[in-house]
């Protein structure tokens, strides 16, 4: 080993003090919704699971779930789409200005969030003259979702190269029956980590979504954050909160999944 | 017959993400900076097309902006120190200290956090801080205010530095901090003349996230900061509550100036190539 013993011992004490501090909070949280307080005394001085039924019957937070959720699936789908193009043409041709598309396709999330909130929401307003609702939100949310199914795709394309969609057109098929039946197969487990990513990302958004939803509609992220200041909600905000928490292991299963059959399309090769 | 016009196809293929990332994305930042040379009138919040600088003359001599643009950028700075000193021991320890086994749940470790939903993070810390929480009871707690945000952003943006880092120190092969120690090099030596060159540049590739999201966040500092205001309460607050939308538009772009400043900044340093 290349480290002391003492060096070592040193990280190992660091490591487990950042995961304390990554994971304290989040516990608190979860223990938080069982606590009999309504302002969350510390130590809870009694356990209970009646927030949690009084939050499965808040056809607030039930309805913005609905909202959300239909928001991350049509701007995964477009990203999908654009992102899997965008891809395809970097990853297969070379042209002048690549270098500018690729770094304009990073900028909606390298720029900060407010940035890409108020200039689409502006765009909306001042040049289109469209009103700020669903259909603003999911352009503003798939705009910077496409970057992580590109990322994904792309990564997948430049590992598996352009022989066997030669051998396919050599053998008489067309583009569209290459791409259908060669290319996406193979893609397959890239794009659906990134569509996982997607999805997660707009579900989660809140910046940029306090810009382009306008008054009329609330995602789950907007509940959450008009109901945090409100001293009565606080144990349904919470158990919310924690229910999310928990369910934020799913993707992480899944996408240890797609790992796994990532590594069965590199055997394959 | 497609496959006999390759420009064609390419064009085909980056069409529609172009219409959409260059012209609706672009186009929407381009209008974004012609807005904010743009007034509105006193009284209805009309926006009207007179061209003039009022709104950065406003920006840059009103003290109140210029206190809130300096503390911003504080908190993204002290948010990168702090995030980075997190982040070394912990990438350091997964690289090249743990077993295999332990490296891969490690990253899992790591990363589960990253799917847990951004507010819900920033509404943990609300629980850590409050009067009569945890950190409250142990004594400790700072209290809604600007250092609790600096905490809660570092909290929040940890991953993205402990990745790059993680990922830079992986590709440093173990051999060459064997070598330095069996040439005699105290842990300390080692460190310097043979982590640290690596570890520079993925501690700024993971700055540029931690940067960025620092200067456009504006919810964790209403969750925890107290009365606090950074640059993204003033631009929300003028497009929604102001409806001054010209002077929104002003103000959104210092972070956009300031994140080009530190791209071509870093630039040099070579940590672009490996984002």
């Amino acid at each position: 080993m290349s480290f002391s013993r003492a060096t070592r011992a040193v990280l190992l004490v660091c490591t487990g003090l950042v995961l304390l501090f990554v994971y304290a909070p989040l516990a608190l949280v979860v223990l938080n919704s069982f606590n009999t307080s309504r302002t969350f005394e510390w130590p809870p001085p009694g356990y209970t699971t009646k927030w949690w039924s009084s939050a499965l019957e808040n056809p607030g937070a039930r309805d913005a779930i609905v909202v959300s959720v239909e928001v991350a699936l049509v701007a995964t789908a477009v990203a999908l789409v654009l992102g899997t193009m965008a891809a395809l043409a970097l990853q297969r041709f070379r042209f002048f200005g690549r270098d500018t598309v690729s770094l304009l396709i990073i900028l909606p999330i390298a720029l900060p969030g407010v940035v890409t909130g108020i200039a689409l929401a502006n765009a909306f307003l001042t040049m289109f003259g469209i009103e700020l609702g669903f259909f603003s939100l999911v352009v503003s949310h798939a705009t910077f979702c496409i970057v992580t199914v590109f990322n994904n795709a792309i990564a997948r394309l430049r590992r598996l190269g352009g022989n066997l969609e030669e051998a396919s057109m050599d053998l008489g098929a067309g583009t569209f029956r290459t791409f259908w039946s060669v290319t996406l197969p193979m893609m397959r487990s890239a794009l659906l980590a990134g569509a996982l990513l997607s999805f997660a990302l707009s579900f989660d958004e809140i910046i940029v979504t306090t810009f382009t939803a306008g008054t009329g509609i609330q995602t789950l992220p907007i509940w959450i954050y008009q109901n945090l200041f409100r001293p009565n909600q606080a144990p349904v905000v919470n158990v919310v909160a924690a229910a999310l928490i928990v369910l934020s292991v799913i993707p992480i299963w899944l996408s240890q999944k797609l790992a796994g059959a990532d590594e069965s399309v590199a055997a394959a090769r | 017959m497609l496959h006999r016009h390759p420009r064609l196809r390419l064009g085909l293929l980056l069409g529609p993400p172009m219409l959409w990332l260059g012209v609706l994305y672009l186009g929407s930042l381009a209008a974004l900076f012609i807005t904010s040379l743009w007034t509105v009138d006193a009284f209805g919040g009309n926006i009207q097309r007179i061209w003039n600088l009022d709104n950065y003359r406003d920006l840059f001599t009103l003290d109140v902006y210029r206190t809130i643009t300096g503390r911003t950028l504080v908190t993204a700075a002290a948010v990168t120190v702090i995030d980075a000193l997190l982040a070394f021991p912990i990438a350091l320890y997964m690289a090249k200290v743990a077993s295999p086994r332990r490296q891969r749940l490690l990253v899992i470790a790591v990363l589960t956090p990253l799917w847990a939903s951004y507010l819900v993070k920033a509404y943990a810390w609300r629980a850590m801080f409050a009067n009569g929480g945890p950190l409250d009871a142990l004594g400790v707690s700072p209290g809604y205010g600007l250092t609790a945000t600096v905490l809660t952003l570092s909290y929040l943006w940890l991953p993205y530095m402990i990745l790059p880092m993680y990922a830079g120190l992986e590709r440093l092969p173990t051999s060459l901090i064997e070598a330095s120690a069996d040439l005699g090099a105290s842990t300390a030596t080692t460190m310097r003349r043979v982590v640290l060159p690596v570890l520079f540049p993925a501690a700024v590739a993971g700055s540029i996230f931690t940067f960025s999201l620092t200067l456009g966040d504006y919810i964790a500092v209403k969750i925890v900061g107290g009365a606090n205001q950074m640059l993204g309460n003033v631009v929300y607050d003028s497009f929604l509550t102001g409806n001054n939308l010209p002077f929104a538009a002003a103000v959104a772009t210092i972070p956009v100036a300031v994140m080009l400043v530190y791209l071509t900044a870093v630039r040099r340093t070579g940590a672009l190539d490996s984002l």
